[in-house]
């Protein structure tokens, strides 16, 4: 007896020789040529596995079991949108489904001397200097084998450029909507933003789904920010229990730039979230928040990385989770401090509470430090409710379920209120409160 | 009878602490509880209030003839059982202000009552604040957090004459107050002072039941309550300690 199996990545790589046939005439462009090189890296790593230390905990067998459709129709109409999207957002709103670039229900408002917005495959073209300038330098597809893969397929996503001196008064979000009703769909938007000299820039990408069957989005975002830029970015998470994200974030901070992150997963089957920042310049300020809310069967994984490569330059993290179910979290925080980079502030810190017995988290700061004159700290705490304060609570005639929600939604908020959009800050808050009653 | 216990028995991890409680307040009393340290007085309090660690082994506490040790602890609450923590918890991110306008909210919900809205609720606290000289900015922080341990205890006040409970239990309220702070907190107890309430003094100190005047005085020793007098048994305390009272008692169980 002989059983056929469909394999991912066999899968993929057949797909990538299709598409290149396809393409015949534009097979030698410099884009495509790192694409092809970033399918043979894809082709020797594969696909991680619970060996490789920085996926010990994370273990990817079922995204892989899985085939998706990465060309997949989808069925949104507007009023569905209405149903998933954030609510109330004024700026410019972007919907990418199933991956393609949605323009006809994307909204851009702000002027083009503020930013150039373009879907990243036209940018390749109409954007060729600066698009090749830029792509690929920052995010690592020679050695992350999610990476070489989104490499390999990019194409979809969003090219942004903000011009010297610019401030974007609007915010931009982005919204990456995977419709699988019909079946699983597989996405790989790949982001190139681009802030330069002293501008200024909101942006968010959220990542949702519709639909039972699975997702797969394999996203990559590379942030380039030059001195004095000035960049917030969020990241919201709100998919399935079926969806399987991998998504990395890869920052350049130079000189005097503010770089702020929040992070928020709120609802999705597997979640590996790299978030790598580089502070490669002086008096930068790099901020990271993050907040998480595993449940079920679900399992959420942070990675992050400050690269502090230049001196007197700030990092500061906190990353909070509630776990519940038989929910997993991870949280691997790395810190460098490059010999160069004396007079660094890094500070770090992970807090949880387990909510469930049979939830676990699991935490791990690493700190890599080769300069001598620096102030570095991190904790990490993992810890049950508080019993003391839900009794008080109570005693004061407040019941447990409003107790609780109030004592998580306390335990959120100072990472909630970074978000600096009403409207982002108002959806989070009603689908937390939510979850916790 | 407003609050009636009946042989309570209560133990912690399998260490019994109260040993056979028998206690009867009437709506209108004051009663004082005095006692020698790890006698029982914080055990027994919580155990009125409900908090779950404590394992009742048995008897009974009926308060205004419903079985209290059915209730969950807000019920209590919601019922008029109110307890002035002798260690008030810090709540980080929780003001103070919300933390009392969602407990009392859930006390009308209990009784069928509508919420009060924002300005009706913002005049009681500023009444009831200024009854206990409590800062308003207090009120807009996070509840006890990094509170003096006086604004602690003066907070617990507070909360009490916001809810107006029928019964108020205040454990060692006094302990960590100035002589200012104590007699305001006093004043603030026989504001609330009624026939139709009642409040149970757990107090070391003479001193504070200078102000506040106790129609009865009981002393708990080893989980049960050895002697009860009135307000001059207090005095007697305060001047002869406790050594004649454990002796006695001591030699009885011997
Ligand atoms: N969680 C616990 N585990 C073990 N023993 C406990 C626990 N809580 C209380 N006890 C014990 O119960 C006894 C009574 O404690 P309780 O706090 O009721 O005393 P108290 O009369 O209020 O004392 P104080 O005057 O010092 O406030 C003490 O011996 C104490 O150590
Ligand atoms: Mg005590």
């Amino acid at each position: 007896m002989s059983t056929e199996t469909i394999d991912l990545k066999s899968q993929l790589i057949a797909d990538f020789n299709s598409r290149e046939k396809a393409i015949n005439g534009k097979a030698q462009t410099s884009f495509h040529q790192a694409k092809r090189k970033a399918l043979h890296t894809f082709e020797t790593l594969g696909f991680p596995t619970p060996r490789n230390e920085e996926w010990k905990y994370s273990n990817v067998k079922n995204l892989i079991s899985q085939t998706y459709d990465f060309e997949a129709a989808h069925a949104i109409t507007a009023d569905l949108l209405n149903d998933v999207r954030i609510p109330n957002l004024s700026g410019n709103v972007l919907f990418f489904i199933n991956g393609k670039y949605e323009a006809g229900l994307s909204t851009i408002v702000s002027p083009a001397e503020q930013l150039t917005i373009l879907p990243l495959q036209e940018a390749v073209e109409t954007q060729a200097e600066v698009f090749e300038a830029h792509f690929g330098t920052l995010a690592d597809a020679t050695t992350e084998a999610f990476t070489a893969l989104n490499t390999a397929f990019a194409g979809e996503g969003l090219f942004l450029h903000v011009p010297a001196g610019a401030v974007v008064e609007q915010p931009v979000i982005l919204h990456f909507i995977n419709d699988t009703r019909q079946q699983n769909v597989g996405t790989q938007p790949r982001n190139l933003f681009i802030i330069e000299k002293n501008a200024e820039l909101l942006i968010t990408e959220t990542f949702m789904t519709v639909g039972d069957a699975h997702s797969f989005t394999n996203s990559v975002t590379e942030i380039h920010m030059a001195p004095e830029a000035r960049v917030q970015y969020y990241k919201v998470q709100n998919e399935s229990d079926q969806a399987y994200h991998v998504g990395t974030t890869q920052v350049r901070v130079s000189d005097n730039g503010h770089f702020y992150a929040a992070t928020v997963s709120l609802n999705g089957g597997f979640i590996r979230n790299n978030l790598n920042i580089a502070l490669d310049g002086e008096h930068c300020e790099a901020f990271m928040y993050g907040l998480y809310f595993p449940d079920g069967k679900q399992h959420i994984d942070n990675h992050t990385i400050a690269d502090h490569r230049k001196p007197n330059s700030q990092s500061n993290e906190l990353y909070k989770g509630v776990l519940r179910g038989k929910s997993t979290g991870v949280f691997n925080g790395k810190i460098f401090v490059r010999e160069d980079a004396q007079k660094t502030n890094a500070f770090q810190s992970c807090k949880n509470v387990v909510l469930s017995t049979e939830a676990t988290m699991n935490t791990k700061p690493q700190l890599e430090i080769f300069a001598d004159d620096v102030k570095c700290s991190h904790g990490t705490t993992t810890g049950q409710l508080d019993e003391e304060a839900l009794f008080y609570m109570r005693s004061r005639g407040i019941s447990k379920p409003e107790a609780l929600s109030l004592l998580m939604f306390a335990f959120c908020e100072d990472v909630i209120s970074q978000i600096k959009i009403e409207s982002i800050r108002e959806y989070l808050e009603g689908i937390i409160l939510k979850k916790l009653s | 009878m407003m609050l009636k216990i009946n042989d309570l028995r209560a133990s912690i991890e399998g260490k019994e602490i109260l040993r056979g409680i028998n206690l009867e307040v009437k709506a209108g009393e004051v009663h004082a509880i005095m006692g020698p340290n790890g006698s029982g007085k914080s055990t027994l309090a919580s155990v009125l209030a409900g908090r779950e660690e404590y394992e009742v082994t048995g008897g009974e506490v009926l308060f205004d003839e419903k079985d209290l040790l059915d209730l969950a602890p807000e019920a209590r609450a919601a019922e008029g059982i109110f307890l002035a923590f002798q260690y008030p918890v810090e709540i980080p991110g929780v003001t103070t202000i919300n933390f009392l306008k969602t407990a009392v909210n859930e006390i009308r919900k209990y009784k069928g009552q509508p919420p009060l809205d924002a300005a009706q609720f913002l005049k009681m606290v500023r009444e009831k604040a200024k009854l206990v000289s409590m800062n308003d900015s207090l009120l807009k922080r996070a509840l006890n957090e990094g509170f003096s341990g006086g604004e602690k205890k003066r907070n617990e006040i507070f909360q009490m004459a916001v809810l107006e409970p029928k019964l108020a239990i205040l454990d060692e309220t006094d302990s960590g107050l100035d002589i200012d702070a104590l007699r305001i907190v006093a004043e603030g107890v026989n504001t609330l002072r009624s026939p139709e309430r009642a409040t149970i003094v757990v107090t070391h100190y003479q001193r504070l039941l200078d102000y506040i005047v106790p129609d009865y005085v009981h002393v708990l020793y080893k989980g049960r309550i050895v002697k009860s007098g009135t307000k001059e048994l207090a005095l007697e305390l305060e001047e002869k300690g406790y050594d004649w009272i454990k002796a006695e008692v001591d030699a009885t169980m011997a």
